[in-house]
């Protein structure tokens, strides 16, 4: 009892009451996120309530609010993003693995660094700009009024190939879109996959050159499935980004309303009858979701917005799919592989 | 090549050790005035070492002496350490290793190496154990069979696992991976088996498991061990060299270096006045 | 001399792979060079027709207050269009980046590592959402229940439909995850004897987060700010939904505007003929941006590396 007497300050606590109302601001600050997301996401689903439903699924847009739908966006974005992963994986990990096991601490790979985390920070709607000028017009090179018509004389403006029409310049087909994409992914898949490849301990490398392996056969057979984990979880979040993505394909002139489905394929039957419209599928128009919800929201009839929120419900839907995957490998990878 | 080889060990040996080897061992390996740097820092200093054949050469000495340094220069693992430099010789069997026309890969199949921390890749441990066999090309199944039960063998793991040989490495204990680790290098066939404190990460059971290992391998293989154990060093070896701020002090044979070291360093070190 | 074993055609196939795999990596380096060449070709050179700076002086496009590029006569002022995005910017920047902090903060100082698990999700799954999504929220929640009721409702002024500040409030939404993550990251890396030496000298907790936590971080703060706003800037969707389609030099937040980012899309996604300098105005403006983004992305990497040299 006697030391509560002596030193009495020891009971009265300084300064509690700001170190109380900060703390409380910042929780406040944090729960405010979390608060807005819930009020988002169920704004949206209010909006979509009534218009979500199968036949907005398997339905064409139509110029009459009741029979219009997202079925052209929803097969236009698996095509896109089908081709814009088999561009950006390939090449974005092979970049990775030449920048975490090759380079050398040179000019030039100090050089692709710097470059990529500024590639990182520009505009997606740049990217839309590069895709329109190099993919879907080639530089107004082809065509009728096209640079090689004024100079030569002559131009071309379709490609017959194996009976795959594919017109020149491109336009805004599939391809277009997905090789825009591509670059636009790029600079993301690459940091991804460079951090997976980080996790790898170098003594697994070790090991397996101390056996004889050369540096190829280490990094195929070693490092390179010990970071498919952390590469896939990178590769689902940049496909996510790239589900999403809307500015650079507007950009690339992408119309919302396409009444067919690429290399018309709109049923697994039309698949099995016509097989070969899988190749003309890159060639051909297309629309993506965004673009329809973009279409959608800025219509002044209101009707529309309801088709808005249920096209964003699609969207959502696909993404929390992608994002539920990734989670599902970061966890079983966790299980099985620990340094 | 074989006459400087020879005068090489006779002219360390009474430097030395001033006692006569029982040499009924031929050499191995052997560096010649070898200096190692890390960037500027000079990590090794002239170091002359010839390993004997189809015995257990120990390398001790404090921590940060060299003596992993030196080893990993056996198989030339610090090539892929950026920015290091070595001038001197290593001869394999008479073969300068360092020479432009050797393959590293080549070299790496001769001369193995066992690391400190053990390393299963995470597969199964069959294709642990497969895995080098594999890329040097053997694709017969028999024959591959057939290596990963004598490498588990060799290695005394064979029957703890041979009836699980399909599930992944990482569940092993310490000692067992350990162990996996030998027997993956043993199914490369390997001459020369480098070893980097292969039991420091262990229990003592296990510890005298691999060193029990050790002392059957020498049967077949020429082991280069590192430890920073002096009682491991007098059990398991037949040679050791003690090696101290990257210069090798002494070089003899074991017994006589711990109980007659010719230098004031190594009597100091054995008996524990430092490291 | 068995150690070497002729290995050319593997060595040659070790080499091939080394070079396919440079050219992946130099692709980044490839699209970089392919960016600026296409922003430059018709801004500057002119590839289709005379170029939009030989058609506009550079001093006009940056100091005329009028941007009109189809209703004549047509002009090509872009201030309009860049007090657009400053607009958009601020309100983005007063809204985003306080909560930003505040939120890393909270998670790397306050929180327990249960309340952490669970809000990090949420702050992920805040940065996983589409900006298209974002735009339609401004757009049909913000505005008319937001910001109409408010300022309206109270204080009588004229809420637009399309109108900065809604498109301001929802980008700075989305970029609070960024802030936070970067600035938690900055606030991690402050070393945890500056924090105890702090608490030894009889500090609060606030004392210590706030007059020292934070200015030891403050350059990796600075940095996070730095991209949030250079993304806030690049940001596109949101503002051409909630925002609107109209160049517009103002000082009223509840006034349609246009950013850059907006015109843009307006402007190709429209029927813009290739050699008009109509279509031209499209790399101008491009370029600016481009140019904007850049230089607030290599400040924000310079501040960021002398930070990771303080404690690294």
């Amino acid at each position: 009892m006697t030391e509560q007497t002596t030193h009495p300050e020891l009971l009265t606590p300084s300064g509690k009451k700001e170190t109380r109302l900060f703390a409380i601001l910042c929780a406040t600050a944090t729960w405010s996120s979390a608060f807005v997301l819930i009020v988002l996401l169920s704004a949206v689903v209010f909006k979509a309530w009534g218009w979500f439903d199968w036949d907005f699924l398997t339905s064409y847009d139509s110029r009459r609010p009741q029979k219009a739908g997202i079925f052209a966006g929803l097969i236009g974005t698996a095509w896109m993003i089908f081709f814009t992963i088999l561009f950006s994986v390939p090449i974005g990990v092979g970049a990775a693995i030449y920048l975490e096991e090759y380079a050398k601490d040179n000019w030039l790979s100090r050089l692709i660094r710097i470059n990529l985390a500024n590639l990182a920070g520009v505009p997606s709607i740049v990217y839309g700009i590069l895709g329109v000028t190099v993919f879907v017009r080639a530089f107004g090179v082809f065509g009728d009024d096209g640079h090689l018509d004024s100079f030569v004389g002559w131009s071309i403006s379709e490609l017959n190939f194996l009976g795959v029409k594919i017109s020149l310049p491109l336009g805004e087909v599939v391809l277009s879109g997905a090789m825009t994409m591509t670059l636009l992914i790029l600079p993301v898949i690459i940091i991804a996959a460079q951090e997976a490849l980080r996790g790898v301990p170098p003594s697994v490398r070790h090991a397996s050159l101390a056996l004889g392996a050369s540096k190829w056969q280490t990094i195929r057979n070693q490092v390179l499935p010990a970071a498919i984990p952390g590469i896939m979880t990178g590769v689902i979040l940049s496909i996510s980004r790239a589900i999403g993505e809307t500015a650079p394909l507007i950009c690339l002139g992408i119309a919302a309303y396409v009444p067919f489905a690429p290399g018309g394929i709109d049923s697994p039957e039309a698949l099995m009858k016509q097989p070969e419209g899988v190749l003309q599928a890159p060639f051909d128009y297309f629309t993506v979701i965004p673009i329809q919800i973009y279409n959608w929201a800025l219509d002044h009839r209101s009707a529309y917005k309801g088709h808005a929120a249920a096209g964003i419900c699609v969207l959502l839907l696909s993404l929390l799919v992608l994002n539920g995957l990734a989670i599902l490998i970061r966890n079983r990878a966790n299980r099985h592989i620990r340094w | 090549m074989t006459e400087t080889k020879n005068s090489a060990i006779d002219v360390k040996v009474e430097k030395a050790a001033s006692v006569r080897e029982p040499s009924t061992h031929a050499i191995k390996i052997e560096s010649q005035n070898l200096d190692f740097f890390y960037g500027e820092h000079q990590a090794l200093f002239d170091i002359s070492l010839p390993v004997p054949e189809r015995a257990v050469t120990a390398l001790i000495g404090p921590s940060g002496c060299g003596k992993s340094t030196f080893l990993r220069t056996l198989n030339r693992m610090n090539d892929i350490v950026e920015g290091t430099r070595l001038t001197g010789k290593v001869f394999l069997e008479g073969q300068d290793i360092y020479a432009p026309k050797v393959d590293v890969v080549t070299l790496r199949k001769h001369v193995g190496m066992v690391f400190q921390k053990s390393t299963p890749f995470p597969k199964s441990i069959y294709d642990n154990i497969a895995y080098g066999p594999r890329i040097h090309g053997m694709k017969d199944k028999n024959k591959l069979d057939e290596i990963v039960k004598t490498s588990l063998e060799r290695a005394a793991l064979w029957n703890e696992v041979s009836n699980r040989l399909k599930d992944s490495a990482m569940a092993l204990s310490g000692g067992q991976q350990q162990r996996l680790c030998i027997a993956r290098t043993l199914a490369t066939d390997p001459e020369v088996i480098l070893m980097d404190e292969p039991a420091s990460a262990l229990d003592p059971a296990s510890t005298s498991r691999i060193e029990e290992l050790i002392f059957e391998l020498k049967e077949k293989y020429t082991i280069v061990i590192v430890t920073h154990n002096m009682q491991q060093a007098a059990r398991v070896s037949d040679y050791t060299a003690f090696f101290y701020e990257g210069k090798l002090i002494e070089r003899g044979v074991t017994e006589k270096l711990f109980t007659n070291p010719a230098e004031q360093q190594t009597q100091d070190y054995i008996t524990g006045r430092f490291g | 001399m068995f150690l070497e074993r002729p290995r050319t055609a593997e060595a040659f196939k070790e080499r091939l792979i080394e070079i396919s795999l440079f050219l992946c990596a130099f692709a980044s380096v490839l699209t970089t060079i392919a960016i600026i060449f296409v922003l430059f070709s018709e801004a500057v050179f002119g590839l289709s027709g005379a170029a939009f700076f030989q058609e506009v002086s550079v001093v006009d496009f940056f100091t005329g207050t009028r941007w009109s590029p189809v209703l004549k006569p047509q002009e090509f002022g872009v201030l309009p269009l860049i007090v657009g995005t400053l607009w958009v910017t601020g309100v983005a920047a007063v809204v985003g980046l306080p909560i930003g902090v505040l939120t890393a903060v909270y998670l790397s100082e306050y929180a327990k590592p249960q309340v952490r698990n669970v809000v990090k999700p949420f702050l992920e799954l805040l940065a996983g959402i589409p900006t298209i999504v974002y735009g339609f929220f401004g757009l049909a929640i913000v505005t008319p229940y937001v910001i109409d009721p408010i300022f309206q409702g109270l204080f009588g002024f004229k809420v637009g439909t399309f109108n900065a500040l809604a498109g301001g409030i929802v980008v700075g939404i989305m970029i609070i995850p960024m802030v936070s993550s970067l600035t938690e990251d900055a606030l991690r890396a402050v070393p945890r004897s500056l924090r105890e030496a702090g608490y030894a000298l009889g500090s609060t907790k606030f004392d210590v987060v706030v007059k020292i936590v934070l200015p030891a971080a403050f350059s990796g703060v600075v940095s996070a700010f730095l991209l949030a706003i250079s993304r806030a800037v690049g940001e596109t969707m949101a503002v051409a939904i909630a925002c609107g389609s109209k160049p517009n030099l103002t000082a009223n937040p509840l006034e349609q505007i246009q950013t850059m980012t907006a015109y843009i899309v307006q402007a190709t996604g429209g029927e813009a003929a290739a050699g008009t300098v109509q279509y031209q105005s499209v790399y101008a403006v491009g370029l600016t941006l481009f140019l904007m983004t850049l230089v607030l992305n290599i400040i924000s990497q310079w501040v960021m590396r002398r930070y990771r040299e303080v404690y690294q």
